[in-house]
């Protein structure tokens, strides 16, 4: 059942999604093209009994959300490619003492300023891969507004349920479009909340999980008096550089991800099952992408879609398989060439992979999908 | 506070144990530190007050202060460099109810956390900000720091360091701290005092410990053993703050120590609060 149908802009359903995934601390430093997020909710946390704050830098508001989540608060922050390189320190931090959080990242052109108000995906890697370290993280991929909202509130689940920041990734065209959506009702979709640690104090290490690899967390105030850090430590929560301590807590951390990929990964597919040139895209890409296959099909062309929602980890089975049956692979992507990789690693030697990537700072095209669809059947 | 179960039959003389996770000493702090002196400070504030260590939330960040959370019986959070100041801002806007304070360090605070201090003065949130100044980065090796008194040697002024050093006070004060005073580690007792006020103190309050690192700062500028370093400091300190305003940001010979400025401003969080029931009663105005 649904809420009602209501035109919303992308980045103020990421801010709504947020409230209704039950986020109540934001911290922020303007950034085009995501400062709607951080204004929307200056105006919305005050109504729930939230906080919202303005911080100097970027760095200090990754820093302000860490430790509001350490004292029990869903919390999130939203910047820009700039920022989201200044988030990377804290990000890290998050990743390895296991705090949850939100950062929605609405991707402009770059490196560096580069191009404010442009859309770009040059994102993809840095949202895996921008923290020094081997770590687990999850990012996730809308490609319209109502799926931002969604994929907001699935963020916070996600985060929660696994204590491992997730990334809301979206291009600064879905930040600042316009769309018809139908939002869910309150109460009609799941709202996860951490596990808290509630066992005896004595005794209680904050970092020895359970078969699902993600530990209780202690609440400050509930008497287990626990030490959180960012050196590497063992289940103790005190460091360690023990080897054989070091390689298993860090298997853990990263198992936690793969452990669960059934529920952490989630895909759209268009036309998949027959197809014979696969598309591979996220975001804008994707939409274009879509409506190129579709244009394609109609023109008796066996292309098909797999659009990551979960862009991180990445639907490697899924891909794998879908690949197997194509004679091409095609990777829409604005940027020189990012996501294209980790398809290539993935797909067997007999697909051709093939880019289409612009990095002019304006959206994929479904027409030069299409042209490019046409051109790969003729080979 | 309230006598609770948990206070009844306590102690009423101070015993640092009740404080320490002694299964983490010994401590890795060098012979001749002052961070122990000013842990010890603090901890004797806590019992003062009366705080409860369930209620306790000690944020540090990253060098030789940084470590000194990890031997506190609480809450701690030992986080990312020069970062405490802000993730301590998120703790206690999230749990209002914690006591919050932060340890940190020279270089944490004064250079790479520099920002992180000015705002966190001019906000008034309710932390304590507890600054070891040692005069150098210790946990890398003794690399010149902002507070490296001019002409000293370190491992990166191996001739002599030849930038004024912040004056953190006068920094802290210029910044619109709401509490700022200093001490030194000799005098145990007054800095036990001065950490107690600041953290009873509504609102921020910085307070700055004159440290001593005797292994890898006294040494290299031949200040003398661990006796000599913290006795010198009776030498430049000016017990009594005669009530004029430090006018030079740089450090200066001299110490004035003790309450430097105290002022009652509205505290950020009960402003905070206090603006969202404003928001609420318009909202629910309007609509009626």
């Amino acid at each position: 059942m649904s809420a009602k149908l209501t035109s919303l802009q992308g980045n103020k359903a990421c801010a709504l999604g947020a409230v209704a995934a039950g986020c109540r601390f934001f911290a922020g430093y303007p950034i085009t093209p995501s400062s709607e997020i951080a204004e929307n909710l200056s105006r919305e946390l005050p109504l729930v009994d939230g906080v919202f704050i303005q911080m100097e830098d970027e760095i200090a508001s990754m820093a302000a959300v860490l430790g509001a989540s350490l004292g029990g608060v869903k919390s999130m922050t939203a910047t820009s490619g700039p920022g989201f390189s200044l988030k990377q320190e804290n990000l890290g931090y998050a990743a390895l003492a296991e705090v949850p959080c939100v950062i929605a990242n609405v991707m402009r052109g770059g490196p560096s300023t580069g191009m404010p108000t442009r859309p770009s995906q040059g994102d993809i890697m840095q949202s895996r891969w921008g923290t020094h370290g081997d770590h687990p993280i999850i990012v996730l991929a809308p490609a319209s507004v109502e799926e931002v909202y969604r994929q907001t509130i699935r963020a916070f689940n996600l985060s929660e349920a696994f204590r491992v920041p997730v990334v809301v990734l979206y291009d600064e065209a879905i930040g600042h479009l316009v769309d018809t959506v139908d939002l869910p009702a309150p109460g009609t979709f799941e709202v996860i909340d951490r596990k808290w640690a509630d066992g005896p104090v004595e005794g209680f290490e904050p970092y020895r999980a359970g078969e699902d690899g993600v530990p209780p967390m202690p609440r400050p105030g509930d008497g287990y008096r626990t030490h959180t850090t960012g050196l590497t430590h063992k289940e103790s929560g005190f460091p360690t550089q023990v080897p054989a301590e070091v390689t298993r807590v860090t298997r853990r951390l990263l198992d936690k991800i793969e452990q669960h990929r059934d529920v952490i990964e989630q895909f759209e597919q268009v036309e998949c099952e027959d197809a014979d040139i696969l598309v591979v895209a996220i975001g804008i890409a994707a939409r274009a992408s879509e409506r190129a296959v579709r244009a394609a099909r109609e023109r008796g062309i066996k292309a098909g879609l797999l659009r990551p929602i979960t862009l991180w980890p990445f639907p490697e089975e899924e891909l794998r398989r879908l690949a197997a049956g194509a004679r091409h692979v095609l990777v829409p992507e604005m940027n020189a060439g990012q996501l294209i990789l980790e398809v290539q690693r993935l797909c067997p030697d007999s697909a051709r992979v093939s880019g289409l990537n612009r990095y002019d700072g304006e959206s994929t095209h479904p027409g030069e999908v299409l042209a490019k669809i046409e051109e790969l059947n003729h080979e | 506070m309230s006598e609770t179960a948990a206070t009844v039959g306590r102690k009423h003389k101070f015993e640092i144990r009740d404080y320490l996770r002694l299964d983490m000493f010994p401590h890795f702090l060098c012979p001749g530190c002052g961070h122990g002196i000013a842990l010890r400070a603090l901890l004797w504030a806590i019992f003062e007050l009366d705080i409860e260590k369930d209620q306790l939330a000690v944020v540090s960040g990253i060098g030789c202060s940084g470590r000194l959370s990890a031997y506190i019986d609480a809450n701690t959070f030992h986080t990312t460099h020069g970062r405490p100041l802000a993730y301590a801002t998120g703790l206690k806007l999230a749990r209002p109810d914690l006591h919050v304070i932060v340890i940190t360090g020279d270089g944490d605070c004064l250079a790479i956390g520099g920002n992180h201090l000015i705002h966190a003065c001019r906000r008034n949130l309710d932390l304590t900000c507890i600054m070891l100044n040692n005069e150098v980065y210790g946990m890398t090796g003794g690399q010149v720091s902002p507070t490296t008194s001019q002409g000293r040697f370190t491992t990166t002024t191996p001739n002599g360091n030849r930038e004024p050093g912040f004056d953190a006070c006068a920094l802290a004060m210029g910044a619109g701290a709401s509490f700022v005073g200093r001490e030194v580690t000799l005098q145990t007792t007054a800095l036990k005092n001065l950490v107690r006020e600041g953290i009873a103190h509504k609102g921020f309050s910085f307070v700055e410990v004159i440290s001593d690192c005797t292994e890898i700062y006294g040494r290299k500028n031949e200040l003398g053993s661990s006796p000599e370093m913290v006795l010198s400091q009776k030498r430049s300190v000016l017990p009594k703050f005669d009530g004029t305003t430090v006018d030079k940001p740089f450090r200066a010979g001299d110490w004035t120590t003790g309450v430097l400025t105290r002022e009652e401003r509205p505290e950020y969080y009960s402003a905070w609060r206090e603006h969202c029931q404003r928001v609420l009663e318009k909202k629910g105005g309007r609509s009626s």
